[in-house]
């Protein structure tokens, strides 16, 4: 009867979507399974404070990198957030500026685009110029990659501030921009601060705009002056490189960054929910 | 028959997790008469007029309890496709909802294609049919294959009609047709509704009670999810039997 | 100061700030197209623009510059990536959507969420040390030994089974866009109306028929544009690629050897160029990439706009 073959296609496309969606969560289970049985146990103290030991020695951390990681990561997150929410400001609270269609355009065309090229724009503005390489490169790097994020975030979330708020500052004789700074803002802090974390998130993994710009250092530097290493980075290094005991840590760094990105995510996530 | 019963619930009760939203409803449903459940917001009119066509089942936090017969078989029994009792008894919704992706004639035989009729001339034929059952055809005819988007609001709860109606279902639930239209667009679809009858067994949830008056047979009078008060039109408009049907009646509440 | 100062100066200043900074991040984007445009002038004036793009010899040593082997792996990967990721794709965010609900819904959609998240150097690693063998021992030498024996006709076009090559980088490469598209469909099938559904399951639909007939057509738009996203995600795809690929780039390549992209091109030389025109060909074949990116990301836009659509309204 034609009920049953519409029946039966019913449950076979029902098993094709279960089938797809297990191919899809399968190897999630299988990367987090080896990178934690294989990363931890790299993760000791020596991982965390220890430089690397000359290549070829056993032993060694990656302190450098994880220092490297949080300067040039948060440099580039100040510099990001700085012009992100202000853009995101415009787009939100001044929506008839004639700015907006530029910025809107550039800010969703932005984001889609390869990592490295922002590598290549920060090599050729701050490295050449500089003459060598810096940790400070690296973070001019991150920032035109997370810049989108932010603006996407901070506008969204100014968005859903209810025009009650403003209407209320406003009929208080409270001036515009007193409104936002001291009324809106305040009431998006959550949504903006998660955005921050998403855009930090996205930072913290990238290695390729950091092969030419931070480049790596093998000695601990809290200037970002000099070339810096971070955790990505190195993981890169390790990973191709010949060493056995290198591939041990570089699983390290892996479940490090890994569980990091994991943490961010569920914190974001319960703060978008709330 | 008009006076035979077409649909019938006994002791209906339906559970939103914890919180029955009908309780304990045994209402009968005549054959090819318009029934009008009316009652003030939150009185479980649609809840009710949802488990008429197995609608809950989409809710995985609904569970229904109870008999709703249909020509005397529980359609909520286990060996009832649901599938089959939604081709038999029918739905429009509040907001007119026209699948935007298709044009109109495609909207109006959606449902002949889920069950493989391909045939163009017949698909022409019941969509005419259909259409000129919901006083749309002449306004439309000259343009099937545009978007039904393109309507408004009033020819898209006709065209909702017509979809509906393309099935040939034995009983149509309507609920709160005309609440998102404007006046003229609900007189025409009230006009109809008196021309549909005759062929069709109809439920009307409404919030307008000028709208019960002037459209159905019966009207059943719900409150916090029991039915107070059943019987004929003119009955419960001039001589309800309960106080809260006067109350309601008379404005004094909803 | 008076109160009139302080509100239309406060007013003024604020905006022209916010202003600034937004033009600062307008001035960032002309950057990179201009940064990356002059960066490989002298490369596109050496080789000429179509030259340059479809040369096909890239040989550092003798100073000849062509990158249409860079070009052709990014577009069989990326390609290749998206039509191995499309369905899987599709069918976790229909899971989501359509197919779960409560605590099993979120649960899926954080964890492939969460495949989104994890950083291409960490693919990149277990690529090599997982993913590479597997694709060796399992796919690559038993096609091979089978071919050499029945079919020697095919080995050249499937090469060296070392399992670094084309094929293991298109596998992780769909591997790491399955999350994004999906995440994308996901977004777009959960803009459809419950109504709709409903319509639909009141004409007497089943579950499939619903979602075949109502809720992908609704959202086609958001899923088309998500592929294209998608597929301009793999464009720019780097560290996984560079790892897994073997980086040669010479022609032509075959289905299990080396090859190379545009992006695993840059990464791989550019710390090692030593002459002016081999650093104005490495950006140069950024611009290339860059060109492709933007138009990529433009259909995905113009898609997006042109194709949705809200309530029927006249």
């Amino acid at each position: 009867m034609n009920l049953k073959r519409r029946y039966l296609r019913d449950r076979l496309m029902q098993l094709l979507v279960y089938l797809g969606t297990l191919v899809v969560l399968v190897p999630l289970f299988f990367i987090l399974y080896y990178v934690f049985v294989q990363g931890i146990g790299a993760l000791n103290w020596e991982f965390f404070t220890r430089p690397p030991a000359p290549p070829g020695e056993e032993g060694g951390g990656m302190l450098p990198a994880i220092v490297g990681s949080l300067i040039v990561d948060t440099l580039a997150l100040l510099f990001a957030a700085v012009f992100g929410i202000a853009a995101g400001i415009l787009l939100a609270e001044y929506p008839d500026h004639p700015l907006n269609p530029v910025l809107r355009l550039v800010a969703d065309v932005m984001a889609g685009l390869p990592a490295i090229l922002m590598g290549l724009v920060a090599f050729v503005l701050v490295v050449q110029p500089m003459g060598h390489f810096s940790g400070l490169s690296g973070s001019v790097a991150l920032a035109l990659i997370m810049v989108p994020i932010i603006i996407r975030t901070t506008e969204g979330v100014l968005k859903l501030i209810p025009w009650e708020i403003t209407e209320a500052g406003l009929a208080l004789g409270l001036p515009r921009w007193r409104v936002i700074l001291s009324l809106v803002l305040p009431a998006a802090r959550g949504g903006i601060v998660t955005g921050l974390m998403l855009a930090l998130a996205r930072g913290a993994g990238e290695a390729a705009p950091l092969i030419f710009t931070a480049f790596g250092n093998p000695f601990l530097t809290f200037n970002p002056l000099e070339p810096m290493d971070t955790l990505p980075l190195k993981l890169y290094v390790y990973a191709i490189s010949p060493y056995e005991d290198w591939h041990r840590q570089a699983w390290g760094a892996a479940l490090l960054l890994a569980a990091a990105i994991m943490v961010t995510n569920y914190l974001a996530r319960r703060a978008m929910r709330s | 028959m008009a006076d035979d019963v077409r649909m019938e619930t006994k002791d209906l009760t339906v559970y939103y997790g914890k919180h029955p939203g009908v309780k304990n409803v045994s209402l009968p449903i005549y054959d090819r008469e318009i029934t009008a459940l009316i009652g003030p917001s939150g009185c479980g009119k649609t809840t009710f007029l949802r488990a008429l066509n197995r609608m809950h089942d989409l809710n995985p936090i609904v569970r229904v309890e109870g008999k709703v017969l249909l020509d005397g078989e529980d359609i909520y029994d286990p060996s009832v496709d649901p599938v089959l009792i939604r081709r038999r008894v029918g739905m429009v919704f509040q907001r007119p909802t026209p699948f935007p992706t298709m044009n109109i004639f495609e909207n109006v035989v959606a449902g002949l294609r889920l069950v493989g009729v391909k045939d163009r001339e017949e698909l022409r034929r019941a969509a005419e049919r259909a259409l000129k059952m919901a006083a749309l055809w002449d306004e439309v005819k000259d343009r099937l294959h545009q978007p039904a988007v393109g309507l408004s609001g009033g020819q898209q709860q006709r065209l909702s009609i017509a979809r509906a109606l393309a099935v040939e279902p034995e009983v149509l639930l309507m609920d709160e047709p005309t609440s998102a239209l404007d006046p003229v667009s609900t007189q025409a679809i009230e006009d109809l509704l008196t021309r549909l009858k005759e062929n069709v067994t109809i439920v009307i949830v409404t919030h307008n009670m000028q709208q019960a008056a002037r459209v159905s047979d019966r009207t059943a009078f719900f409150l916090d999810g029991e039915l107070i008060e059943f019987g004929r039109t003119e009955e419960i408009f001039t001589k309800p039997k309960d106080p809260r049907t006067e109350a309601y009646i008379t404005g004094r509440f909803g | 100061m008076p109160n009139w100062l302080y509100q239309r100066l406060g007013d003024r200043l604020f905006a022209a700030v916010i202003v600034l900074f937004s033009l600062g991040v307008v001035a960032a984007a002309a950057a990179i197209v201009a940064v990356l445009y002059f960066g490989g002038r002298e490369a596109f004036a050496t080789f000429g623009f179509f030259g340059f793009v479809l040369g096909r010899v890239w040989d550092a040593v003798r100073g000849q510059f062509g990158a249409w082997p860079p070009l052709l792996g990014t577009l069989i990967t990326s390609a290749a990536a998206l039509l191995l990721a499309f369905f899987p794709a599709l069918s976790a965010a229909l899971f989501v959507v359509e197919f779960s609900s409560g605590r099993l819904r979120e649960a899926v959609a954080y964890l492939i969420d969460l495949l989104a998240a994890l950083p291409s150097v960490v693919y990149g690693l277990w690529g090599i040390f997982v993913l590479v063998p597997l694709v060796r021992d399992y796919v690559e030498m038993p096609l091979f030994t089978w071919a050499a024996a029945h079919a020697p006709a095919l080995l050249p076009i499937l090469g060296p089974p070392t399992g670094i090559g084309l094929l293991s980088a298109t596998l992780v490469l769909a591997l790491m866009i399955v999350p994004y598209a999906s995440a994308l469909a996901r977004d777009a099938l959960a803009l459809v109306p419950q109504s709709q559904r409903e319509a639909m399951y009141a004409l007497g639909a089943t579950r499939w028929e619903v979602i075949r007939r109502v809720v992908i057509p609704y959202a086609r738009a958001g899923i088309f544009s998500g592929v294209v996203l998608a597929l301009a995600r793999a464009l720019g795809e780097t560290m996984a690629v560079t790892m897994l690929i073997g980086n040669s780039v010479n022609l032509p390549y075959t289905l299990f050897g080396p090859a190379s992209t545009m992006a695993s091109l840059i990464a791989n030389e550019f710390t090692e160029a030593e002459d002016d025109l081999h650093l104005s060909a490495l950006i140069a074949v950024g611009f290339v990439l860059l060109l492709i990116a933007l138009v990529t990301n433009l259909i995905a836009t113009w898609m997006l706009r042109r194709m949705s659509h809200g309530e029927g309204r006249r």
